[in-house]
């Protein structure tokens, strides 16, 4: 019993990353009906660039400063030249420019502050702790601590700021919301410029985890199910999702791996995400689609 | 005008004489010509290995994605999992089957890929779009789980690696460069006349309607989840053949890490800057795709010699890449075939412009 806990425990943990880099997507959906494939490219990039400001000596405050800057910059650059040209097409045609970019930003963040390993070290130490019998990474709790601060910081950003409620005007109708006078344009920088600071958030401890490097970037395809369980236009769905997730995935790998040769973890999600697909097709939290003929 | 100006006519024998005779396509015989004979006398080995082969074989996966993505709009990323069955199939055909010989066996493993796409085709009778993109992003993961995990695939070697146990037809020994070259084309002019008659047929039709719109075909009477479904079996049947080509006339020894989602994605940007529902267009994308690299590498080592190290002309390709894709899809979402056939009309009336 005590193991059956601590592999949930340590899965629900490992969950909230997910969700985390999950967050970015839900965003950026939710604003302007792209599904984000460069989330994950903004996501070593933002780690990166991080860590170099950090090895030319910048002290810690500075150096995240510096990179939020960095990120709010590329988002206008990137609404300016990629989302801008390309509003009003398809879904699909949004998604393979996303494609393109994160080619791009893959090929900048590597050309420019190099392709090794590096480690991060974010004075947060990977002792294990204990709740009476069960195990506990710090580290874990850290993360999931930093992950629901973020949370509660986007839901206060959401409900309480004018920024927010144009934001939700423009995810639930952009026509209505034009026309009273929303700037779209900035709304796209703003979700953007957020998305890559949720990138950053993300990077940071991910990179801790496992250094920081160019294997960060596929993280966006474990976010991938998560969205599809939870929903891709919900924050609460996002967690959720990403809890479910990252616990099935700890449980799965352990109790069912043994039987088929071990090492599911790369696809078990899928396989999730399309179980779910079939009893719940908008996912948990999601809106359900509705298609005018 | 003649007697039939005023009803029309009834037989193709009484139509005016342009609906019946069809011109020779002498581009395309030329074309084949220049492929199928003076390619091989005058290709040297590098040109038939290092470009021409892979050309042929990414212009074959990408039609076989084509006929899924551009032809029936579902859109996949799990191209090289199908590939991959396809390779290891054959593989497995030639081990275990004695005396299959080579066309049988590229048939045999394109139908088992074809079967693999089937199954997992059958959710996109309730789901579309992305969330359709994520079952094929499952096949892509799972698929090179299995073939990495169960070494029954690859004959129980210790690289976990195939290579073509043997190579030859009639007797003809195919290792040589030329004739993997002629096998690869054999295979790809074959299966190219085969798709350019599927998508003009009542299947084709059917595909291109559910594309443009999936109720509205299904108002008109057409059966949309079979034609998905089979549009996901023929379209792995392409990419089957072609994983086995890849496998065998182009790396040699291939190993289920060759099919990772880098090769998906590489098939997908295929269709997008080649043209998407285009058949010709795949030939573009895919050599596009193939020659950019080596022109890159040349310029970085004829202007920049030593300056830029191969890491960064790396990295320098990818932003170049990531950047034509999002230039095409913004000024261009039909791809280069469309920008060619632009051109040509303009070439037309040059230099006289009306």
């Amino acid at each position: 019993m005590t193991f059956f806990l601590e592999t949930l425990i340590g899965g629900l943990l490992a969950g909230t990353m997910y969700s985390l880099v999950a967050l970015g997507f839900v965003l950026i959906y939710k604003a302007s009906g792209v599904f984000n494939f460069a989330q994950g490219a903004m996501l070593l990039f933002a780690a990166l660039t991080f860590v170099s400001l950090q090895e030319q000596g910048l002290p810690f405050a500075l150096a995240l400063i510096l990179t939020v800057v960095v990120m709010a910059l590329g988002a206008i650059l990137i609404e300016r030249t990629v989302l801008r040209p390309l509003v009003n097409r398809s879904q699909i045609t949004l998604f393979m420019a996303t494609l393109g970019l994160s080619f791009v930003i893959e090929g900048l963040a590597q050309g420019l502050m190099g392709a090794q390993v590096r480690a991060l070290d974010l004075g947060i130490e990977d002792v294990p702790l204990f709740w009476g019998d069960v195990m506990v990474s710090q580290f874990d709790l850290v993360a999931a601590a930093t992950a629901a601060l973020v949370v509660t910081v986007l839901a206060l950003l959401f409900n309480r700021t004018r920024i927010g409620v144009s934001l939700r005007a423009v995810a639930d109708d952009t026509r209505a919301a034009l026309s009273i006078g929303i700037n779209l344009n900035r709304i796209w920088q703003i979700v953007w410029a957020v998305a890559g600071i949720l990138g950053l958030v993300a990077g940071l401890l991910w990179g801790a985890r496992q250094g920081v490097q160019f294997s960060l970037s596929l993280v966006v395809l474990k976010a991938l199910p998560v969205l599809i369980i939870g929903g891709f236009t919900s924050i609460g769905g996002a967690i959720v999702g990403g809890l479910i997730v990252g616990a099935a995935e700890n449980l799965a790998e352990v109790y069912i791996g043994p039987y088929i040769g071990g090492g599911i973890t790369p696809w078990f999600a899928y396989v999730l995400a399309i179980v779910f697909l079939y009893i719940r097709p908008a996912g948990l939290f999601g809106e359900p689609a509705i298609e005018r003929v | 005008m003649n007697q039939h100006s005023h009803s029309l006519p009834a037989s193709y024998d009484a139509a005016p004489l342009e609906l019946t005779r069809r011109a020779w396509p002498w581009p395309l015989l030329t074309l084949l010509l220049v492929a199928f004979v003076l390619i091989p006398v005058l290709g040297d080995d590098y040109w038939l290995n290092a470009i021409l082969i892979p050309f042929l074989i990414l212009s074959l996966a990408g039609l076989g994605l084509n006929l899924l993505t551009g032809y029936t709009g579902q859109t996949s990323v799990g191209a090289a999992g199908f590939m991959a069955v396809g390779a290891f199939a054959t593989y497995s055909l030639l081990l275990r089957v004695p005396g299959l010989p080579l066309p049988l066996a590229l048939v045999g493993g394109g139908i088992i890929a074809a079967g693999v796409g089937f199954v997992f085709g059958i959710p996109s009778n309730r789901i579309k779009g992305f969330y359709l993109m994520v079952t094929t992003l499952a096949a892509q993961f799972f698929l090179e789980w299995v073939f990495t995990k169960f070494p029954w695939f690859y004959n129980y070697a210790s690289s976990g690696t195939i290579s073509a146990p043997r190579l030859e037809l009639f007797g003809y020994d195919l290792h040589s460069p030329l004739g993997r070259y002629l096998l690869v084309l054999t295979s790809v002019v074959l299966l190219t006349w085969i798709a350019v008659n599927l998508v003009r047929s009542q299947i084709g039709r059917n595909w291109m309607a559910i594309r443009d719109m999936d109720t509205a075909a299904a108002v008109i009477g057409i059966s949309v989840d079979r034609h998905k479904r089979l549009a996901f079996a023929v379209s792995s049947f392409y990419l089957g053949v072609a994983g086995a080509l890849w496998a065998f006339a182009y790396l040699g020894t291939a190993s289920a890490s060759s099919f990772d989602i880098n090769r998906s994605f590489q098939i997908l940007f295929i269709i997008i800057i080649g043209g998407m529902g285009s058949i010709a267009g795949n030939f573009i994308g895919a050599a596009f795709i193939s020659l950019l690299p080596l022109l890159l590498n040349q310029i970085g080592q004829g202007l920049l010699s030593g300056m830029v190290d191969a890491g960064q002309l790396q990295n320098l390709q990818k932003i170049i890449f990531g950047m034509l894709i999002i230039w095409f899809l913004v000024k261009e979402p039909e791809g280069l075939i469309r920008l060619l056939a632009n051109l040509g009309e303009r070439l037309k009336a040059w230099p006289l412009r009306f």
